[in-house]
């Protein structure tokens, strides 16, 4: 039976973690690859940088980043955060990326995604959704969330599909950072309307919410960032608490 | 020993040169490399593949002399050679990924998509998935059964001896996922990717 993902995120700025685990044993707090490591090792079903570099002289820090934890993590690695073109893609796969996440890109101009879906394979195209509640609608926006564009996200999450995507991160700038749980409505109305896998992310703030991403929201994976920072929860701790909820793990 | 990995410029290799560096550290030579004269004086060789089968079998014809130098290989002087993921369902006859395209032929069989029952399973099957060992392998030596392993794929590869297939994962029906016949070993998921005991299989193929 395939089993549900549960999927640690970093956020990556300048080659450094921003937040992240904060052991007393930890060599290097700000070490992404000593942290993606001690992740997976943990049993993280995937690991995902964001790189939230905001300069564009800092970009290719991701790369060296990304080179040298393929070469200690032997799990699945995304990377997203900034990809605008098929040479950034192809420079994140040639580092060891495993999949890429596009986010803006994909929205200002879909063919990224088309011709990459078809030039790398799906199975490394994955497209980031940031949506918005408007109404009874939910709105996409770009930017890290800054930049409405009038775009239906059930509308655009299907296209995508159609496109080439292999899997959608969807995140509700509405709950991002807020520790409330996911914005279950979409990711359920998501989940329901398209045949390629989901991934919930945004708002987690208890092993519960991971729960409900699951059995309520139809992910078949959960994104989470700051309940695994600073040893709150362990990967561990989550796949127990979600197996103890019947719902089939990796452990 | 050295052990080859087939460098045809088709999709992503980086992980599958990692993970083999990592488990030969230093006393077995990885070489990456699409020379024919390489492929030919190594020892074992192992045969990538990500995106389409067409898209795979088209990049391995484009090198001149590829196909035929590991046919030499695998099926005239029987070298161990291992296929992950399109790897693996390039052995078969014929696939249809994009449209009809010829395979290998070394393991009779054809590779057509998982029957997702209208929806009900969402393609690709991405993910770890349990592996069922149906028969012993040198290649499977201290696998559980019931181990976990990462999977990316949207076809499926049916072979037409059943005595070939290892190991068989359930997703929409039970399909195979590793298979041997004689010298020739494939896996359709990514032990590249399935942490430490993907590892241990990559560890088991360089130890045959």
């Amino acid at each position: 039976m395939l089993k549900n993902r549960i999927i640690p995120c970093l956020d990556v700025k300048n080659g450094r973690v921003v937040k992240g685990i904060n052991f007393v044993d930890l060599k290097d707090a700000g070490d992404p690859v000593e942290q993606a490591k001690i992740y997976s090792d943990g049993g993280a079903d995937e690991i995902c940088f964001l790189d939230i570099t905001a300069s564009n002289e800092n970009r290719d820090t991701i790369y060296e980043v990304v080179e040298k934890t393929s070469k200690k993590c032997f799990v699945p690695l995304t990377v997203g955060g900034g990809v605008r073109s098929i040479e950034d893609i192809n420079k994140l796969l040639k580092c060891g990326a495993d999949k890429v996440s596009i986010n803006t890109a994909a929205v200002q101009n879909s063919k990224v995604v088309i011709d990459s879906s078809k030039k790398f394979g799906s199975q490394c195209i994955v497209v980031a959704i940031d949506a918005k509640k408007n109404g009874k609608n939910w709105e996409i926006f770009t930017h890290g969330g800054r930049n409405s564009t009038g775009i239906d996200a059930i509308v655009y999450a299907k296209k995508m599909e159609e496109f080439g995507a292999g899997e959608l991160l969807v995140t509700s700038m509405d709950r991002d950072g807020t520790q409330v749980g996911y914005d279950i409505e979409l990711m359920s109305k998501i989940s329901s309307r398209v045949n390629i896998p989901v991934i919930a992310s945004g708002g987690v703030g208890n092993l519960d919410h991971l729960v409900e991403g699951i059995k309520l929201g139809k992910a078949s994976a959960v994104l989470a960032a700051s309940i695994f920072h600073y040893g709150k929860h362990s990967i561990k701790e989550a796949k127990e608490y979600l197996d103890s909820k019947g719902i089939p793990v990796r452990i | 020993m050295n052990v080859t990995i087939v460098d045809y410029k088709s999709g992503n290799i980086s992980s599958v040169i990692n993970s083999f560096k990592e488990v030969a550290q230093n006393k077995v030579k990885i070489e990456v490399t699409s020379d024919l004269n390489k492929i030919k004086s190594s020892d074992k060789v192992v045969l990538p593949g990500q995106g389409s089968f067409k898209s795979c079998i088209d990049a391995l014809n484009k090198i001149n002399g590829l196909v035929e130098t590991l046919n030499v290989f695998a099926i005239n002087n029987k070298k161990p050679l291992l296929g992950i993921c399109v790897g693996l369902q390039m052995f078969a006859d014929v696939g249809y990924e994009e449209t009809e395209t010829k395979g290998l032929g070394w393991i009779s069989g054809k590779v057509t998509k998982i029957d997702n029952q209208n929806g009900k399973y969402k393609l690709p099957h991405i993910g770890w998935n349990e592996i069922n060992i149906i028969k012993d392998s040198k290649i499977l030596k201290d696998i559980k059964n019931k181990s976990h392993m990462y999977f990316v794929h949207s076809y499926e590869f049916l072979p037409n001896n059943k005595n070939a297939i290892l190991a068989t994962t359930n997703y929409s029906s039970n399909h195979v996922c590793a298979i041997e016949t004689e010298n020739i070993f494939g896996t359709q998921f990514h032990p590249e990717k399935s942490d430490k005991i993907g590892l241990k299989i990559i560890d088991n193929f360089i130890n045959l």
